[in-house]
């Protein structure tokens, strides 16, 4: 089943998602990418209801680039997290809301500081130091109280997702298979193969 | 010529003016002055009232509101100052306007709106009345005093026919043709906020009609920020604190009776 994770440490983000996309109890792909890049800076994972998920994150991506060819900088995470948030509270009190739940990892250029938000489909909006979604975040969540520290280095954060992805492996019934990682920190986006 | 292609503001002349634009900035140009300086640690704003008189209820200024009596300098968002030139009825729907972008814009990011971003807001606007018809241009021009974190501290300048720029030290309204090349000799890129104070009241104090300066003819503020919580702090001066800062300065005027008493 979906499961995403993110894990700040010292001056980067880290946003990981499985890559399965799955139809009643059928696998349909294994390879999809559920972590879209919204502006240099800011990343943000998906999941939930297949359609309304990539449908609202086409959304958000091109009106976070909207914003930034308008005024010449792109919003910073916390603005864009504020947004993307009401964004959804709106939809949810509309005839057929989003059913999509969110994870933003960006870098804030100005602060020099990463950033994370945690982000799900009734507009709850958190700022935290490490996030999951889905039926992994039951195993990870616990795990990330132990292990996670904010001053880590980035093979440090590494290894702390990997203790997650494993556990959820080891523990989750229907846990996925393969996961993309992606990396946000003062030089931009890139992804890492774990 | 000119008065067949003057009547209507939409209405481009021969010449390819458009003439109630023009006659708006000649409006202006009679206006109290109001004088911007960007320092390295903030901005500061002076401004010139005109509307004075021994029987003018100034109660209010004294001791309500955030300080300004609400006439040339008003605060737009807790991170934009204004000061204004021309008519006052026109300026005080555009920093109605102003005051409604800005908090249109914290609800949607939660964030203060970037200084360029207002201005361009109400140049939007100021524009349209250029362009469509039966309605006359707003005759104010404005100088815009704000912080935000991309660029730090801005001072940007815009008139009625929409256009804005970004200025170091500026000056809007009567005589500002004196004053921006008295500021051009004296201001210096790395001023900071304690000196600009002073330049800013000295340029006043060479431009304005009147020999003294005294706090019924000025207005004055300066947004800096916090050193505590590193937010952008405006202040808008009172008449009290007008008066003391010009004693500071040593531009305050005589008081010719205690003179005659002393003598």
């Amino acid at each position: 089943m979906e499961t995403s994770f993110a894990i700040t440490g010292k001056g980067y983000v880290i946003v990981a998602a499985d890559t399965t996309a799955a139809r009643s109890i059928v696998k349909m792909k294994t390879d999809e990418d559920k972590i879209k890049t919204l502006s240099e800076h800011l990343v943000m994972a998906y999941s939930g209801e297949p359609g309304d998920t990539l449908q609202f994150a086409e959304y958000v991506s091109r009106n976070i680039r909207l914003y930034a060819i308008r005024n010449l900088y792109a919003l910073r995470p916390a603005a864009a997290a504020a947004w993307i948030r009401r964004a959804l509270a709106t939809s949810l009190r509309s005839r057929k809301p989003y059913s999509v739940n969110l994870l933003l990892g960006g870098y804030d250029e100005t602060e020099h500081a990463p950033k994370l938000y945690w982000v799900d489909y009734l507009g709850t909006m958190d700022e935290v130091p490490f996030a999951a979604h889905g039926y992994g975040s039951y195993f990870a969540l616990s795990l990330l109280d132990r292990y996670h520290d904010p001053s880590a280095s980035l093979e440090e954060g590494l290894a702390t997702l990997k203790r997650c992805i494993d556990e959820v492996s080891k523990r989750l019934v229907v846990s996925p298979g393969t996961y993309k990682v992606k990396i946000v920190d003062k030089d931009g986006v890139r992804e890492v193969e774990l | 010529m000119a008065r067949r292609y003057d009547s209507r503001t939409t209405i481009f002349s021969p010449e390819g003016k458009l003439y109630q634009v023009e006659y708006a900035m000649e409006a202006i140009s009679h206006a109290g002055t109001v004088l911007g300086l960007l320092a390295k640690d903030g901005v500061v704003l002076a401004a010139e009232k005109k509307v004075t008189g021994k029987l003018l209820d100034l109660s209010a200024t004294k001791e309500g509101g955030y300080g300004g009596s609400g006439e040339k300098v008003f605060l737009l968002s807790s991170n934009v100052i204004t000061g204004l030139a021309g008519w006052t009825a026109d300026a005080n729907s555009l920093v109605n306007f102003a005051r409604n972008a800005a908090q249109q814009h914290l609800l949607a990011y939660d964030e203060d709106i970037p200084v360029e971003l207002l201005a361009q807001r109400l140049c939007d606007m100021k524009q349209g009345y250029t362009q469509f018809g039966g309605l006359r241009p707003f005759g104010v021009s404005l100088l815009y005093a704000g912080y935000d974190p991309q660029y730090q501290f801005q001072l940007y300048r815009s008139d009625p026919s929409g256009n804005y720029s970004g200025w170091k030290a500026t000056c809007i309204g009567a005589n500002n043709g004196t004053a921006q090349s008295l500021l051009k000799q004296e201001y210096k890129d790395d001023i900071e906020v304690k000196d600009a104070i002073g330049l800013a009241l000295r340029t006043m104090s060479k431009t304005m009609d009147s020999t003294t300066l005294g706090s019924e003819k000025l207005e004055f503020a300066v947004l800096t920020l916090d050193p505590v919580t590193k937010k952008p702090k405006a202040k808008i001066y009172r008449p009290a604190e007008i008066d003391a800062l010009l004693e500071k300065e040593g531009l305050a005027k005589k008081d010719e009776d205690t003179e005659m008493k002393a003598a």
